[in-house]
């Protein structure tokens, strides 16, 4: 073949790949629209519809007013609405202050890689299971009142006093940090990779300043920026949790989801009316949380501002941090001894008040489990490992090709992903279980798997998209100079370069699928029981020792991927250091 | 004013036997220049880290730093006045120029106007007169250079350790920045401990050349 | 000869339509055969679920029928679903083939025409039930059942209390107050949201209002407050005296028996008379623990089954409803290792080997027998509870 006739050829090729490649990127937001945006947007339109006194099944079909002023009307409705502000801030609040000064006490004391194994238990846990093992530690029969009991306390019998399901919300403020600091404190630490630390505090200290101050001088306004989507995701969830809130939490009068789940659980189906409008102003507070927030960030920045003007360097600050950091090491303690007592409780036959340990043993529950309910375990880890590898497929894709979006397309994408944490759950997936009805996909493994990858996908973008971007591009554009393509590049040296983020980003999608309730619950119509719908149906029973087993089985799973994603990669690279995730 | 002495000096990773820094002692006389040289790798941000106090936590260290009479090498790293200025300027990226020299001048002075008239003259001695409400980001090289040295030497400090600080800079630049940090280091009477592996660095500081070698046990 | 011809003619049509019934039987059978039930079931007791398990065993050895236990927190779930079927437009294969219901859950769905029936009385095993007009069968919370669903176990109101922390419990509602105040804190009941808690107060209800018969006919405006002032009177004395001063009640009976087991309550309440002794074998409880009713008698009622309008597989769900009639199953079900769970046959229907089966169950120190269980009490008109529920909410909700 002659030169322009080669030439020509590859020119057309060249043109085909294009044109495949923008077919692929059409396929890939089409897909995202249509398998994200529209479903939810139907799903929240079909709960609105109910709150305006739309219910066809029951032959209301005239729309009404919103119902809110029969909701200022119930009875606690205030109580319960100024309840959930107040946990929802505070908790939040809190989980950032401590994860804050955490970081601030064991950066450059401890390798990243060992914080992430320290802190994948706590990770892996789902709400439930951690506010189950919380609530049997602080209750007057609980865990630290049998320590002291009698020898302490003298107390025979358990004393009359409030310290679960206490009206402010105090051990369900508890039992949110238990959760939230772990978290954060992933996400800080990986935002510290994007300043170079050691010599900001190189310089403070040099300037005069303790530690403290220059963390919260210098380090935390530069790294508040990149954690503060992670931070409204927190506030998001704490203002819209219902598992831990059920558990752990006030009961008279309840949060607003809990609230709401009772109403929508109400026999009469008027009750619908209420339990919808509830879930739109669930919506609306997180809208005007999260703004409040905003707000709030710019006053502490014009008061930051004047402190630091001020430039004193006294050591209130280091003494304050230290009270905290010892704050967080109580509340990790507490979340070790609640997954310690849970795992007694699942073996325990008798154990009462003031034993400290069971009386009686048995693994009769283990067995029954086991042995009874593998369809349930099958149902979990089947849709748990198929949504985090269909999703982290997406994500890659995603992610691979989001260079070629320009910027304002690429945020509208972004923020339909992560549409699904700000939305409280029950507002749209009621609704869209009606449309899913009349389209006969309801109650299978797909419309779970599908309502499941709608929380698992944001989930996973966050947590990986900080690793991809960071790679090094000069890897990337050797690679092309050595005349490989896109495809050789991702799967020969992107992928495996990538591999440790890649697989915890697979852990954290799979915990999350583990942990969730009402889609299983709504989407798979009782039919899809797992292990969680099954703990949440056992929490409205009681016994403990069959509550731990279900617990602990759904922290079991995801630790044990948690676990082989910190794993995996030191055995594959045993013979290359840099990607063990030793320095990282 | 006061002198900068290093007595004994060892310093190697806990994982190895082999010491970085072996014995090393000097002493940095008031208002001088010592210069530290040796090839990438041989530890000599090591030796910064360990007068600054802020070694890292996988090496360990024997030896005395003292400032004049006092002994400081079990003194908080916040406490040992001691400035430093790196090869990236540093300059935080959130605060303005004033805000970032605010941050260096000693709260001695509670008037806020005194501190803003004082931060003023400084710029205006370093020709970078009304810079006060400028972002960092919109200053040059070798702007940002000196304003970095300004604000180290705003913290009052009893010697400055100096990490490579004029590397980033290209030629011309160089010579100008090295003159005003060193004019005014000395001005100040500050001992200062300069690291770099440039011999015209080495040679402008007018000081004490010391290299540091691969050391064997 | 006119007699005769008479006393024939109703043989023969009896023969007939026995003949006809078990014909039509034989064909649901044959229908039901291979088909694959989904019974939404309250799934929060671990000894119920094992019961339905083995129901599930049976029924498809016996009749090639497989049953699926769907585990509720709540019965509303299943019927919220059933609505949203029905919003949806599916009148026909429905997810929901049998449901556990009663009370106030069948009023909703018989009202909004969400049942399908009526098919009780056609089970083979209903003659052994007591369907007369007044009986437990015939009429659930005062509403006629008229077939739409069909009775299963029995539930009645009990109290549980430790032997070991007191000697003689309480047995009218003056005497709770009583013992409350001296022992502040040892006694709960569940929030009122929950059925329990609504019939605690139901009961206390009926038993301090000066004239009971009100009671049956529906609550309005004008009388609820008026026959309601002894019992808040009686209430805003006990509250204080409560668990947590009353400020925060248990959601739902097994909580409750969770305070129990932790000594933080001394009494507490019960639908399922055989509960606390399978709980006691369980390790559950400690065996000190005895159950015991009301002296002027308590409410009891029966859970039944019920078959939605959409169900897919009804053959099927028929079935099964027959089989727990079966005088097998009720006894089954009775013994304590099992479930604990007192027939809702009526024993004068059972012939000798039936009974005798019955009485050679095993018993325990917490079992009560079904004389210590005293009067039945007839229920009120829901409305009642409705509104009790509701002024409760108004009067203590924080």
């Amino acid at each position: 073949m002659d030169d322009p006739t080669k030439q020509s050829l590859e020119r057309t090729l060249f043109a085909m790949i294009s044109r495949t490649a923008i077919g692929l990127r059409s396929i890939l937001a089409l897909i995202l629209t249509a398998a994200f945006f529209i479903p939810i947007v139907l799903g929240f339109w079909q709960t609105l519809l109910p709150s305006f006194g739309y219910i066809p099944a029951i032959g209301l079909t005239r729309i009404e007013v919103f119902a809110g002023q029969d909701l200022i009307a119930e009875p606690g409705f205030a109580s319960s609405l100024r309840l959930t502000l107040v946990t929802g801030f505070a908790s939040t609040a809190l989980a950032c202050i401590l994860a804050f000064s955490f970081c601030a006490m064991i950066q450059n004391r401890i390798a990243k890689s060992a914080t992430e194994r320290f802190l994948a238990p706590f990770l892996a846990t789902p709400h439930a299971a951690m506010a189950i093992g919380l609530a049997f530690l602080f209750a007057p029969s609980g865990f630290f009142s049998r320590l002291m009991s009698p020898w302490a306390t003298g107390w025979q019998k358990p004393p009359d006093i409030i310290t679960i399901n206490d009206d402010w919300g105090v051990s369900l403020i508890i039992a949110l940090i238990a959760k939230e600091v772990p978290f954060l404190l992933l996400v800080i630490l990986s935002a510290l990779n994007h300043i170079s630390v050691h010599k900001f505090m190189a310089t403070g200290h040099a300037l005069g300043y303790g530690r403290a101050q220059i963390w919260i001088k210098i380090i935390i306004p530069q790294i508040y920026p990149l954690i503060r989507l992670s931070l409204y995701i927190v506030l998001a969830f704490s203002l819209s949790v219902v598992d831990m809130a059920i558990i752990i939490g006030p009961s008279n009068p309840p949060t607003l989801s809990v609230l709401s789940l009772q109403w929508f659980s109400d026999s009469d189906p008027l009750s619908l009316r209420l339990a919808t409008a509830t879930a739109i102003v669930q919506t609306l507070i997180i809208l005007v949380a999260v703004t409040l927030w905003f707000a709030m960030e710019r006053v502490v920045i014009v008061v930051g501002r004047w402190w630091i003007r001020k430039g004193g360097r006294g050591p209130v600050s280091d003494y304050l941090m230290r009270f905290l950091v010892t704050m967080v090491h109580v509340l990790l303690a507490c979340s070790v001894l609640a997954l310690i007592s849970l795992v007694l409780w699942s073996v325990a036959w008798r154990w009462q008040f003031p034993d400290i340990t069971p009386l009686s043993w048995s693994v009769q529950y283990w067995s029954y489990v086991l042995n009874s309910d593998q369809d349930i375990l099958f149902n979990s880890i089947a849709i748990a490992a198929c949504t985090s590898l269909i999703c982290l497929s997406f994500a890659i894709a995603w992610l691979e090709w989001q260079n070629f979006e320009t910027p304002s397309i690429r945020i509208i994408v972004f923020c339909i992903i992560i549409l699904p944490l700000f939305i409280p759950q029950i507002a749209f997936l009621f609704g869209l279980h009606i449309l899913f009805l009349r389209w006969g996909l309801s109650g299978s493994l797909i419309a779970v798997g599908w309502a499941h990858s709608l929380f698992v996908f944001p989930y996973i973008i966050l947590t990986l998209s900080d690793s991809w971007r960071s790679l090094d591009n000069r890897y990337i554009r050797s690679a092309a100079s050595l005349g490989a393509n896109r495809m050789k590049i991702l799967l020969r040296v992107k992928l495996p370069m990538l591999l440790r983020p890649l697989l915890i980003s697979a852990a954290i999608g799979f915990s999350v699928s583990m942990g969730l309730y009402l889609p299983s619950l709504v989407m798979g119509e009782g039919r899809i029981p797992t292990i969680t719908t099954e703990a949440v149906a056992l929490a409205s029973g009681a016994d403990r020792r069959l509550q731990s087993v279900y617990a602990l089985l759904q922290a079991l799973f995801p630790m044990i991927i948690f676990f082989a994603a910190l794993l995996i990669p030191r055995i594959i690279y045993v013979e290359h250091a840099d990607l063990r995730g030793d320095r990282q | 004013m006061t002198k900068l002495e290093l007595s004994h000096v060892t310093i190697w990773l806990r994982s190895s036997r082999r010491p970085l820094i072996n014995d090393l002692s000097l002493v940095v006389p008031s208002g001088e220049v010592t210069v530290i040289m040796g090839s990438s790798g041989i530890g000599k941000s090591t030796l910064l880290d360990f007068i600054g106090g802020h070694l890292d936590p996988a090496f360990t260290a024997r030896g005395n730093v003292k400032i004049g009479e006092y002994d400081i090498t079990h003194l908080a790293p916040e406490k040992r006045r001691i400035g430093i200025m790196f090869q990236d300027d540093l300059l935080f990226p959130h605060l303005s120029v004033g805000e970032n020299l605010l941050f260096g001048l000693r709260s001695d002075l509670n008037k806020v106007a005194g501190r803003q008239a004082l931060i003023e003259d400084a710029l205006a001695s370093a020709d970078l007169a009304g810079f006060a409400d400028r972002d960092p980001a919109s200053l040059s090289g070798g702007q940002r250079a000196r304003v970095t040295l300004l604000r180290s030497l705003l913290a009052k400090p009893q010697a400055l350790l100096l990490d490579e600080p004029f590397a980033r800079l290209d030629k011309h630049l160089r010579t100008d920045v090295r003159s005003f940090v060193f004019e005014h280091a000395i001005a100040e009477k500050l001992p200062v401990l300069l690291v770099t592996h440039d011999e015209v660095d080495a040679a402008a500081a007018g000081g004490k050349i010391i290299m540091l070698q691969e050391s064997s046990i | 000869m006119f007699r005769l011809g008479l006393v024939l003619t109703a043989g023969f049509l009896t023969l007939t339509s026995s003949v006809l019934a078990s014909e039509k039987w034989n064909e649901t059978l044959a229908k039901a055969k291979g088909q694959t039930i989904y019974w939404n079931a309250w799934g929060g007791d671990q000894r119920t679920n094992a019961f339905i398990d083995w129901v599930g065993e049976q029924v498809e050895q016996r009749y090639g029928v497989r049953l699926n236990h769907v585990k509720l927190s709540d019965t509303a779930e299943a019927v919220t679903r059933v609505i949203a079927e029905k919003t949806a437009g599916k009148s026909s294969d429905g997810s929901v083939d049998l449901i556990w219901i009663n009370g106030p859950n069948f009023l909703s769905m018989k009202e909004k025409g969400l049942l399908a029936g009526p098919f009780a009385q056609d089970l083979p095993n209903a003659r052994y039930v007591d369907f007369s007009p007044s009986s437990p069968a015939s009429v659930d919370f005062t509403i006629p059942v008229e077939g739409y669903e069909s009775p299963w176990r029995l539930a009645k109101f009990v109290f549980n209390y430790n032997s070991a922390r007191l000697a003689s419990p309480p047995r009218t509602m003056q005497e709770f107050l009583i013992w409350s105040k001296n022992n502040p804190g040892r006694f709960t009941h569940p929030v009122v949201s929950n059925f329990l808690g609504a019939t605690f107060l139901k009961q206390a209800l009926m038993e301090l209002v000066s004239d009971p018969k009100i009671l049956q006919s529906a609550a309005t405006d004008n009388n609820f407050d008026q026959v309601t002032t002894p019992l808040w009177t009686w209430y805003d004395e006990l509250r204080p005296t409560l668990w947590r001063q009353g400020k925060t009640f248990p959601a739902s009976e097994q909580a409750q028996q969770q305070l129990l087991s932790d000594d933080e309550i001394d009494i507490s309440m019960s639908f399922d008379p055989a509960g606390a002794a399978a709980a006691i074998n369980d390790g559950a409880l400690p065996g000190t623990i005895r159950t015991y009713a009301l002296a002027n008698g308590t409410l009891g009622n029966f859970s039944f089954v019920a078959i939605p309008f959409n169900a897919k597989n009804k053959e099927g769900a028929m079935i099964i409803a027959n089989f727990l009639l079966e005088p097998e199953t009720q006894t089954h079900a009775q013994n304590i290792n099992v479930l604990g769970s007192f027939s809702v046959l009526d024993q004068s229907k059972l012939n000798d080997s039936q009974l005798a089966l019955l009485a050679a169950l095993p018993t325990s120190p917490a079992l009560p027998t079904n004389a210590e269980l005293g009067k039945t009490l007839l229920e009120p008109h829901p409305s009642w509870m409705i509104r009790l529920s509701k002024a409760w909410k108004e009067r203590y909700s924080q």
